[in-house]
Parts: structure tokens; C-alpha cells; sequence
């Protein structure tokens, strides 16, 4: 793990803590901790090449949202050709990777939002997986009520919360 | 009624602002103590008593004009003169500067109803000699202490008088940790620990990212606490006194809700590396881990029963969200709730008798618990969007998480709905409460 970017995210209250912080990461953790930062862009041959996948990322940048019922993860068909551009795109260019965040409106506890934010992502990766993008190119992590886009508490902020964002 | 109580000087960042339950509490007086000497320390100690003792919901600490007397000790206490003003009892002391940031702190709790019953009436002692009764006097106490020390003595004479009138033990020396979001800061979200009352705050973190659930280790010293500094969740902990942290979980996917086992040994948690959202046990010492749900429904927000056998948890498997219990040894599981549309954060009381959840009920979400004996629900708020409920450790008052107006804001209610209070932060929303054990 990158120490800098450990501490980028981070700043520590009491100097002792900076200490902990720094030793922490060198402590044994249970679970993987590695293959978590996605590498944007890989193996780009040419300039032009370069050029095109720049324009083809902002393209998709562009519609990389999808909306959910309340304590749904259905894709609803509405959604079906922004996920199909994106899948084409992903297996196109296999050496892409893509985050799906997860994500709920502020009803309901947060840690149950964070289990509905993970199904969301997974419905998304499962939906691409069918449309033959490769599993190792996609991950998932939810933030259940923590990232709003909208701080309101109406019925539109909250459909608007609720949502799964592809992230290049 | 609602009033703002103040409790103290400028910088905490939480005041409180009771809603609920003030009038139907009991009676009492704590007359203001009197200062002998030349540098009054900074904390009134009998205004931090009638603070705590008003925030219980137990208690109504009467206006000093409803006082038919001052007095500084039980020797100037006039029985007659307080029985019908129907204040059950009287806290008076005296604090004395002794030397340089030194104070003799005494005080007395006098029982009203004792006092004119006879019992504070002359009587004959062992030797025949008349002397004062003193059942009368429920408790006295005498303690040398420096400036600094006085706001935490103060909490601990709350706890006694609590305790004295009560039969139960007061929980005014604990803490609360929660989260502070402040969404136009860089850092934006801060861990922090504060006195019960919101005083003496100490941000234990910052970040860029997200904190989650905190939560107390059985013992008082650590907390666990969900961090996405590294872009995904990772389960820490971190020592709250000298501040050391490591990570106790970074597995792929969700790392979410973890709690302490009462002997403090194991950590229950939700993870999703195996596929589903399930419930795991880790043992801290060896990471060896148990996993106590198989469900492909979300199974999440473990809580341990007080005895340490079972686990209440949050499960959609019946279709929408309910509290479920397994067995952590045979791991058969049974359905705890059916009452209402959802019901999420299944948190037992210190006895072991209720279960205090997130009930939804026509839409609405609200703090409600559960005779564990007679399965009697009662909704015990009225706020909205109630989230994140957490339990003083004598099992008197919830803490939770709402909205108020369009910011999330900490409250208040009593285990009989009594009461209730709001804590609004002077700046930020706060949420995530977790009230710490007997420290």
C-alpha cells in the first residue's frame, strides 16, 4: 500500500496517532488488502489510440448512472442501453477496469444501506458479466447513505440517491 | 415545553434541547453550592449536577425561587419548611478553596418525605442521649479535588444521587463516540469521543472518506470503526487514549457493523468476501473467524446478547427487513420480529429483557423496543428518519441518529418514552452514536 496515498485520505488528530497510522499499514490485516486501487489506463500503444480511448471514457462518463426503486436492485430496462455501451466498450478494451459504487437513499439504518449499495453494484456486475464483460475487470464498493448527491430528504432526492455510478 | 439547557462553556458543540417529559419528572432540589475562598473554579458543580439529573429524564431540578431555604448543610435543612413544596429531595453542599487549585467538595441528599416522617426528628441515641436523627440523610460525602477534576466529580455525585434515589446505577460518567460530517471541510468526516453530555470532544480522526459504526470495546478503552480511507471499507481499531490504530478486517467487499463479544474476545461483523452479505465471528487474537449466517438475502447489523450466546441480526430473507437470533454455538436461528413493515439495528438492553430497534411503521422510521417476554412493541419517538439507535449502559435512555429540519442530529429518548431531547451541533450533522460502557 502506497503510504502517501494512506495519508492523502487521511489526516490524524493527535501525533501519536500519526505514528499508529504509519506502523498500521505495515500490520498484517485478515482479508486481501492489495487490488483495490484501480488502475485507470493501461497499455496504450499509440498517441492516437490514446486519443480515442480519452474520447470514448468522456463519452461514457457522460451516462454513467443508473437509478433504482426504493430497497430494489432490479435494473430497470430503461437503464439497458447505458449498460450496453458500457459493455461494449469494457470488451473492447479488456485492460480497463471499472469500480461500481453502490449507493442507497437515507431511509433505512446505515449498515443495512451498505448491504443494499453492495447488491446494487453486484446487480450491475452481473448484468455486464451477462453481456460478456470478464469478471476480473469489474469491482464492486457500496457507500449506502454516506455519498449523496442530493442532501435533501424529498422523494426526488432520494430517487436520485439511489443509485450505482461506473467509475473508469 | 421545550427548553435549552446550556450545560457549559462555549466550545462543545452539542447542547441539548428537551422535548419531552420534563413535567412528569420527579421534583427535586439541588440548591446552588456555596464558594468559601478567593478563585472559584471555572465548573459550577451543582449546576452540572442538576444538568445531569435533568437530562435523565428522571429528575426536574426545581428553579431556585421554588427553594424555601439555601441550605449548606443537613444542620440548616428545615424539614417543615420543604414538605409541601412536593420536592422529594435535597442536594446542598459547599466547596472550600484548601490550597492552590485545591477545593474540598462536600455534600449532602436529603430525603424530604424521611426527614418529616419522624426519622430526622430528635431521637435517643445507644448512650440515652437525645440526638438528630440522620436515615434522613441518604448520602454524604466529603472529597478534596483539583479545578480540573471538578466536572468529572461532578458526573460521579450525579451518579450517586441517581443511584440513591433510583436503585440504579447512573451512567453520567461515560462517553458517546459518534461521527461529525462537515461537508464543506476537506476532511469532512471526523471520529469523535465526548463526555455523555457533549462535553470535552476529542476528534480521534479525520478523513476524506467516510467513517462508519463506531463502536465500544466491553472494557471502555477502544473503539472499532469502519473507515474508507483506502477508496473501500476496513474494519479498525483504535485505542482511544493513546490513539494507536490497526486494522482488524480489509477483506474484498463489504467490512461492516462490527461488535464486541461482552468478554471482549471476538468481534462479530458483516462480510460480503464469501459472495452474500453475512454475519461473521472473528476471533481478535487469532483471526480465526465462524461464519454464523448462509442466506443469499442481506444478513447484517450483529448485536450481542448480553450473555454472549446468541446474536440478534438484521435479514430480508423473509422478504422485507427482519430481527432474526442464531445460536452462536448450534447456529439454528429463529424469527424475532413480525410486528411492522421493517425492522433493522436490533440492539438488546443491558438486562436482557427488550430489544430496542429501527422500526418502519407506514413509511415511518422510529426508535421502538420490545419486551423480549411478551413481544409488547411500543414506538417510543416521533422523529424522523431514526437511524443508528445505541443504549446507556444502565439501560435508561437511547441514543440515535435523526433528521431535524434538513440535518441529521443526535436525540435522546428514555427507555419508556418518556422523555426525550434533541442534541443539535452547532455545526455539522452528527450521526452513529454509540454510547460507551461504565467507564
Amino acid at each position: 500500500m502506497n503510504l502517501n496515498k494512506v495519508l492523502k485520505g487521511l489526516v490524524v488528530a493527535l501525533p501519536v496517532l500519526t505514528l499508529a497510522a504509519c506502523s498500521s499499514s505495515n500490520e498484517e490485516a485478515a482479508g486481501d488488502t492489495t487490488a483495490t486501487t484501480n488502475t485507470p489506463v493501461q497499455a496504450v500503444e499509440t498517441q492516437s489510440d490514446a486519443d480515442r480511448l480519452r474520447a470514448e471514457l468522456e463519452a461514457l462518463r457522460q451516462q454513467n448512472t443508473i437509478y433504482f426503486d426504493f430497497d430494489k436492485d432490479t435494473i430497470r430496462s430503461e437503464f439497458a442501453s447505458v449498460l450496453d455501451a458500457h459493455a461494449a466498450f469494457l470488451r473492447a478494451r479488456t485492460t480497463v477496469s471499472v469500480t461500481v459504487e453502490g449507493h442507497t437513499d437515507a431511509r433505512g439504518t446505515p449498515e443495512y444501506n451498505i448491504a443494499l449499495g453492495e447488491r446494487r453494484g453486484q446487480s450491475v456486475v452481473k448484468y455486464l458479466q451477462n453481456l460478456g464483460v470478464a469478471a476480473g475487470q469489474m469491482s464492486v464498493v457500496s457507500y449506502g447513505e454516506e455519498k449523496p448527491v442530493d442532501a435533501g430528504n424529498t422523494e426526488e432526492a432520494f430517487s436520485k440517491n439511489r443509485r450505482a455510478v461506473l467509475v473508469y | 415545553m421545550s427548553l435549552a439547557l446550556f450545560a457549559s462553556q462555549a466550545r462543545a458543540s452539542l447542547e441539548i434541547v428537551i422535548t419531552d417529559g420534563v413535567d412528569s419528572a420527579r421534583p427535586i432540589a439541588i440548591v446552588p453550592f456555596t464558594f468559601t475562598g478567593a478563585a472559584k473554579p471555572s465548573q459550577d458543580i451543582s449546576q452540572i449536577v442538576a444538568a445531569d439529573l435533568m437530562r435523565s429524564g428522571k429528575f426536574n431540578p426545581v428553579n431556585v425561587s421554588r427553594m424555601p431555604q439555601q441550605p449548606q448543610n443537613s444542620a440548616q435543612f428545615n424539614a417543615a419548611a420543604w414538605q409541601k413544596t412536593g420536592i422529594e429531595a435535597v442536594v446542598m453542599g459547599t466547596v472550600k478553596e484548601v490550597g492552590i487549585d485545591r477545593y474540598s467538595v462536600s455534600y449532602e441528599l436529603v430525603d424530604v418525605v424521611k426527614a418529616n416522617g419522624g426519622v430526622g426528628q430528635p431521637m435517643m441515641n445507644a448512650s440515652g442521649r437525645l440526638v438528630a436523627g440522620q436515615q434522613h440523610i441518604l448520602h454524604a460525602s466529603e472529597l478534596t479535588i483539583s479545578g480540573k477534576q471538578m466536572r468529572q466529580y461532578a458526573h460521579r455525585v450525579s451518579d450517586v444521587i441517581y443511584e440513591k434515589l433510583t436503585g440504579e446505577r447512573g451512567a453520567f460518567s461515560t462517553k458517546i463516540a459518534y461521527v461529525l460530517v462537515r461537508d464543506r471541510q476537506e476532511y469532512r468526516y471526523q471520529l469523535v469521543v465526548a463526555d455523555y453530555d457533549g462535553e470535552n470532544e476529542q476528534v480521534l480522526l479525520r478523513s476524506k472518506e467516510p467513517l462508519m459504526s463506531p463502536t465500544w470495546s466491553p472494557d471502555g478503552t477502544k473503539l472499532a470503526y469502519v473507515s474508507y480511507e483506502r477508496k473501500q471499507q476496513q474494519i479498525y481499531i483504535q485505542d482511544v487514549y493513546t490513539a494507536r490504530r490497526s486494522i482488524l478486517t480489509s477483506f474484498k467487499g463489504i467490512n461492516s457493523a462490527p461488535v464486541w463479544s461482552p468478554d471482549g474476545r471476538r468481534m462479530a461483523m458483516t462480510l460480503s468476501k464469501d459472495g452474500n452479505t453475512e454475519i461473521y465471528v472473528m476471533d481478535i487474537a487469532t483471526k480465526a473467524m465462524r461464519k454464523l449466517t448462509s442466506h443469499r438475502a442481506i444478513d447484517t447489523e450483529p448485536n450481542w446478547a448480553p450473555d454472549g450466546n446468541s446474536i440478534i441480526f438484521t435479514s430480508e430473507r423473509g422478504g422485507n427487513p427482519q430481527l432474526y437470533s442464531v445460536d452462536v454455538n448450534s447456529l439454528a436461528t429463529t424469527r424475532v420480529t413480525f410486528e411492522g413493515e421493517m425492522n433493522l439495528a436490533g440492539k438488546h438492553t443491558p438486562n436482557g429483557e427488550s430489544i430496542v430497534m429501527v422500526n418502519r411503521t407506514d413509511g415511518q422510521y422510529n426508535i421502538a423496543r420490545m419486551d423480549k417476554t411478551t413481544r409488547y412493541m411500543q414506538v417510543l419517538t416521533r422523529t424522523y428518519l431514526d437511524e443508528s439507535p445505541s443504549i446507556a449502559p444502565n439501560g435508561s435512555m437511547i441514543i440515535y441518529s435523526t433528521l431535524h429540519g434538513s440535518t441529521q442530529v443526535l436525540a435522546l429518548v428514555s427507555m419508556d418514552g418518556r422523555f426525550k431531547a434533541r442534541l443539535p451541533a452547532a455545526n455539522g450533522r452528527v450521526k452513529s452514536p454509540a454510547w460507551s460502557p461504565f467507564i
